[in-house]
Order: structure tokens, then sequence, then C-alpha cells
């Protein structure tokens, strides 16, 4: 089954990613369609960063993590390297659990 | 040259052109060299998690190298660990995935070459090389994408090999923090995308979609839903130039 599942997970993940550029391209979207895609980002990121932090399949969960990803995001607005704000990340979360 | 490219008078085709590429591609690496050592940190979690899972090191350091989908992976191999079965795995890894679909639909104007050449091209999408390439007028500089992605597919690779080579020596990775490293570089992208106008509101949005629909539907949804925050775009409507693939003229 694993290798099953390496070659499906592979297979969407190359379709998923291709069929955007297959599809389209050659030239600009329109203008409304671009106001759109530039706000994608914050959008799918926001959802990310809620769903990785707070997600336990589908419970909600505050755990320490989500303190070490909240001090992240102050190093991150305070414009931290990325990686002094995963390091922080990861160092107030381990913190938190050896209590 | 090619088809799709709009000559640019005001720029000399040829030596500019390279150059420019070049420039975009040493740009993007620099770009993601510290993205692709946060990316190591976290693919050595996953190499742990894929053994606990039952993989081999072998299939979890061939995952990585042919997937290359972090949270696509994570999903997948989550859901074998807890017993299911390898069809679910395979469809929560897509419904996560899915994300890259609008990211493609936006990078494609930016891609030059037929339809098979652009979807190659689309492979070299992760998240935050796609965030970082954005020129913030809806276009993309591809060969900064690629160079932001070279070494977050090293990082990538590299971490999972020391995760499913050394993972038993390296206990839980919860002890040491590392489930708050890949949320975090999450948050770094985003809070560099909330400086841009209009954002702010949206983002809010889209967590808010999340939220919502966390406890109702599969892992992915709700992050392929909040897309549904961007539509607020459609207000703001932006004209882009049609010299986008200027670097591609050489």
């Amino acid at each position: 089954m694993t290798w099953g599942v390496i070659a499906g997970c592979a297979i969407v993940t190359a379709l998923i990613k291709g069929s955007g550029p297959f599809a389209l391209g050659g030239r600009p979207l329109p203008a409304r369609i671009t106001g759109i895609v530039l706000l994608l980002a914050p959008a799918l990121l926001a959802a990310l960063v809620v769903t990785q932090t707070l997600a336990h399949g589908r419970h909600l969960e505050v755990g320490a993590n989500t303190a070490g990803v909240a001090v992240a995001a102050i190093a991150a607005w305070r414009r931290a390297s990325i990686l002094v704000v995963v390091g922080l990340a990861a160092v107030v979360t381990a913190g938190l659990r050896a209590l | 040259m090619t088809a799709d490219a709009v000559p640019d008078p005001a720029r000399d085709a040829g030596a500019g052109a390279g150059a420019q590429r070049e420039r975009s591609w040493r740009a993007g690496l620099a770009a993601g060299v510290p993205y692709g050592i946060a990316t190591g940190v976290v693919a050595v979690s996953f190499g742990v998690l894929a053994r606990e899972a039952g993989f081999s090191a072998v299939a979890a350091i061939v995952m990585s190298a042919v997937v290359f989908a972090g949270s696509a992976q994570f999903t997948a191999v989550s859901i074998i660990a807890s017993g299911g079965s390898g069809v679910a795995a395979v469809a929560a890894a897509a419904l996560m995935n899915s994300r890259f679909l609008p990211m493609g639909v936006a990078l494609a104007p930016s891609l030059p070459g037929g339809r098979w050449r652009r979807a190659a091209q689309g492979q070299g999408v992760v998240d935050s090389s796609w965030a970082m390439a954005g020129r913030g007028d809806g276009t993309f500089d591809r060969w900064f994408l690629f160079g932001s992605t070279a070494p977050q597919y090293a990082g990538w690779l590299g971490g999972t090999i020391l995760g499913a080579l050394a993972g038993p020596v390296l206990g839980n990775p919860k002890d040491i923090g590392l489930d708050a490293v890949y949320p975090a570089f999450f948050v770094a992208l985003l809070i560099a995308e909330l400086r841009r106008p209009g954002a702010p509101p949206v983002a809010l949005v889209g967590a808010l979609i999340a939220l919502a629909l966390i406890p109702f539907t599969p892992a992915g949804v709700p992050v392929l839903a909040a897309s549904v925050a961007a539509l607020a775009g459609i207000r703001r409507p932006v004209a882009v130039a049609a010299t986008t693939t200027q670097e591609d003229l050489a």
C-alpha cells in the first residue's frame, strides 16, 4: 500500500500543479481576475496557518504550539528572518511543553 | 523566443533578457535558502512521522523526492498512521494540494511555451516561492520562482533523509517543538502578504472560513474554501502591463 500511496500522491500533486498552467496562459488575466489573484495568497496562507495551528483532525485545540506560532507571528511582523521566526516557534513550543 | 512573449521595444531582447533571467534566478536562490533550511527542519519531522506510520526509510525518502508537497505528505502519512485506507490518504493529499489550483491559474499567464511546457513549469510551485515570486501586479517572475524553489527541494529531500534514517535517535519531534515549525513558516509568508493593500480583511475572512469548516469537512477543504475570500479582489481590478514575459525573449 505504501508505494501505491506514494505513486497516487505524486500523480495527483503533478496534475493539480500542472492543470492551471496547462489550461491557461499566453495572455494576461482580465483585470478583475488579477484583483482576485492578488488576494489569493493572504486568503490561502491565513487558512493554512489556522488549520495547522489549531486543527487536530476535526477538533480545534489550543496547545503549546499555538503559543509558539503566536510568538513567531510577532517576530515576523518585526521583520525577523525566517530562520529566527521558525526557531522561536520551536523553542517557545518546546519550552512550554517542558514546563 | 516564445509565441506568447510580447516584444517590448524599449528593452533590447538578447543579452539583456538573459542577464535579467540570471538575476531573477540568483535573487530567487538567495531568498529561497532560509526557507530551504526551515523546510529541512520540517522535513526531519516528516521523515520521523513516516517511519512511525510504517513507511520504510527508502519509501519516506522517495515520497519526498517525487511528491514534494509538505502539507499533502503530512496529511497522507497521518491518515495511514491512524489506520486509514490508501485511497483516503491520496484523496486527502489531493484536497490538501487543491490550493495549488488557484495558484496555478494565477501563475499561468506568466509562463511561456505550450501547454505541456507550462504544465511542467507549474511543478516548480511551492507556497513560499509562489508568494515571493509575485510582482505585486498579478504577474510572476518565473525564474525567481524556480530559484527560490530549488533550495527548498534540497532542504525537503535532505531533511527527510535525516529524519527517516536518524528518526529513532531523535525521539519525539514534538518534544523539540518541531510541530510549530511548519505553521510558523506559513506565518512568515502570511505577514509579508498582509503588508499589501486590501490583504488584511481578506486574510481575516479566509481564516474565519477555515475555522468554521474544520469541524465539518476533511482536511484540505477548509483551506481551499478560504480562497473564496479573495473574491473581494473583484472590486480592485488590476490592469497588467503586457510586457510580463520580456525576460523570455532571449
